[in-house]
């Protein structure tokens, strides 16, 4: 089993944090390998900003995404870059305020959640930067690629003191929202 | 003793974080530095954590003096490490230098990027390979490591100190920005899982008063320590057993560097390691160290599956050099390509040990990023 997820959007969107929990649900909580890469420097701020994340039950030997079965676009630009480098068939996750033009002939070849991410972030926590956090949420209950319960446990060791209420309720809202997705078989 | 981090489970952190928590595990209570990217993590975690187990972390004015910092360190009994990058790890040579040749145990990490100069500092390149081995002047030897994952850059950096104290020698860590900054599962062992090894210390006035003597036979002298009740002299100079200056006499200088050369190279099964995948039966073998290792494994596999027969050699240290194995490496296959991350180091070591007796072909790679898979496969099938 080797599963590539990718993430991108633009810096302070939480890209990179969003790998990084995901990646420790798995390798801390789940006892699967995972490997998490990241653009790194100037060119990782402001503009489009990646980051992968390969998970296996077995020693990864490429570290870097090869054709992603799982993506997240969280800009048009990264969106633009990136969408064509996924498999047929990816499950792939779209901030659709933010990816307004879309590329309808590729996204045939794929299953596409398109969601206001943002503003249901905004409107579930009252914090649009828990976006990245339900994000998580949506991922994890649709393709289950790690558990609830390892993704919860990863989110806490990530997000600040004090915050743990906030995030978790951006996490549970987007499991329902990912558990919607699952059942009607996207 | 409490570690300022889990023992005992497995983490996901990147390469830099690793390394400074392996050091701290295999007895590190000294780190002297100066920042630089991609290295910095390393100094950052060091930083946080050595006054957290009674160590010292401090920032020197450049990396000449945080060479020298842990050079003096050592000297006093701690167990010692530096990180840097390119730019300066050239600073450092002149120490490097001198640290082989007042044989003390050292770790010096560097962290590769894109060179010559200050380069593409957030990238990853292979670019050191031969400066790690040769950038000091004058005869000698050393230790080099080249980790590919990281956990082995955790294992690694243990065994860089136990090798270190183990034949009174400076070991460099040789990484690279992709590693340095990757997160990956990395098991952190327990302290009573640690194998922990010590330098030789003298056993009595006899031995304290030979510093740069023989007196075992192994070619490995025990150390005496600063403080501890011994003079000692110590001189980057051509220096006799007592550690005086012996700049003119030939006999002095042979025996010294021939020793201090002999002593890694009498012990080279012992030090070197190196992993094969599907080599038995190859008949094209791929030799590789580090982070490219990771992509020639997958590109191996893909071979197997289009019906070559080929395998993989992973060189986990770059130096002592083993190249009677190279020799009967090519004595089986009928082709091997070395893939590196700069326009050919390792090749040339790999294409010395061939010896002729196999071709030997270069791909390299520049400009930050690791050779694909399919890079390599293409190139082996046209």
């Amino acid at each position: 089993m080797r599963k590539e997820i990718l993430f991108s959007g633009f810096g302070g969107q939480g890209v990179i944090l969003a790998s990084v929990i995901l990646g420790r649900a798995a390798a801390v909580y789940e006892n699967l390998y995972a490997v998490q890469t990241q653009t790194y420097g100037p060119e990782s701020r402001g503009g489009a900003s990646k980051a992968e994340v390969v998970i296996s039950d077995e020693p990864i030997d490429y570290p870097k995404a090869l054709k992603p079965d799982c993506a997240v676009f969280f800009s048009q630009e990264a969106y633009n870059k990136y969408l064509r480098t996924v498999r047929e068939g990816a499950k792939v996750i779209v901030e659709s305020d933010l990816v307004p033009h879309r590329d309808e002939e590729f996204e045939k070849k794929l299953k596409v959640y398109a969601l206001p991410l943002t503003g249901i972030a905004e409107e579930t926590t009252g914090l649009s930067l828990t976006m990245n956090i339900l994000t998580l949420g949506v991922l994890t209950a649709w393709t289950e690629v790690v558990s609830r319960e390892a993704i919860e446990k990863a989110v806490l060791d990530a997000v600040p003191k004090g915050t743990e209420e906030i995030n978790l309720r951006a996490l549970h809202k987007g499991f329902e929202l990912g558990e919607k997705a699952r059942t009607e078989g996207l | 003793m409490r570690y300022p981090f889990p023992v005992g489970r497995s983490d996901f952190i990147q390469g830099d974080e690793a390394i400074a928590r392996a050091a701290i595990l295999a007895g590190c209570r000294f780190y002297a530095g100066y920042p630089i990217t991609p290295a910095s993590e390393i100094f950052e975690a060091m930083a946080l954590y050595m006054p957290l187990v009674d160590g010292v972390s401090i920032q020197m004015e450049d990396e000449i003096a945080s060479i020298a910092a842990i050079i003096g360190a050592s000297w006093a009994g701690a167990k010692a490490m530096t990180a840097t990058s390119g730019p300066g790890f050239s600073l450092m040579m002149e120490n490097l230098g001198y640290a082989i040749m007042t044989e003390t145990p050292l770790v010096l990490v560097d962290v590769q990027r894109g060179g010559p100069s200050t380069g593409q500092p957030t990238l990853a390149a292979q670019g050191d390979i031969m400066q790690a081995i040769w950038g000091t002047h004058g005869d000698h030897s050393l230790i080099v490591l080249s980790p590919a994952t990281v956990q082995e850059a955790f294992d690694f950096t243990i065994r860089a100190f136990n090798l270190a104290e183990k034949y009174r020698t400076p070991v460099v860590l040789l990484t690279d920005a992709e590693i340095a900054h990757m997160r990956e599962r990395v098991y952190i062992p327990n302290p009573e899982e640690v194998e922990i090894v010590n330098r030789k210390l003298p056993q009595n006035e006899e031995e304290a008063r030979l510093p740069f003597g023989d007196p075992h036979g192994d070619g490995v002298p025990p150390m005496p320590i600063f403080g501890k009740g011994y003079r000692t002299y110590v001189t980057g100079l051509t220096h006799d057993e007592r550690g005086r200056p012996k700049t003119v006499d030939a006999e002095v200088h042979e025996r010294l560097i021939r020793r201090i050369i002999e002593k890694l190279e009498r012990n080279k099964e012992n030090i070197i390691s190196y992993e094969t995948y599907a080599l038995d039966d190859a008949e094209i073998a791929i030799v590789s160290t580090g982070i490219v290792s990771r992509s020639a494994v997958r590109a191996v596999k893909i071979l197997r599956e289009k019906g070559v027969k080929a395998g993989l050699l992973k060189l986990n240290t770059l130096w002592p050099f083993d190249f009677n194995m190279i020799e009967e490496l090519a004595e089986q296959v009928k082709k091997i390509y070395v893939p590196e991350m700069n326009l050919g180091q390792l090749y040339h070591l790999v294409k010395e040990g061939a010896n002729g007796k196999a071709e030997v072909e270069l791909m390299p790679k520049i400009g930050g990023e690791v050779h694909t898979p399919m890079e390599i496969v293409e190139r082996v099938v046209g």
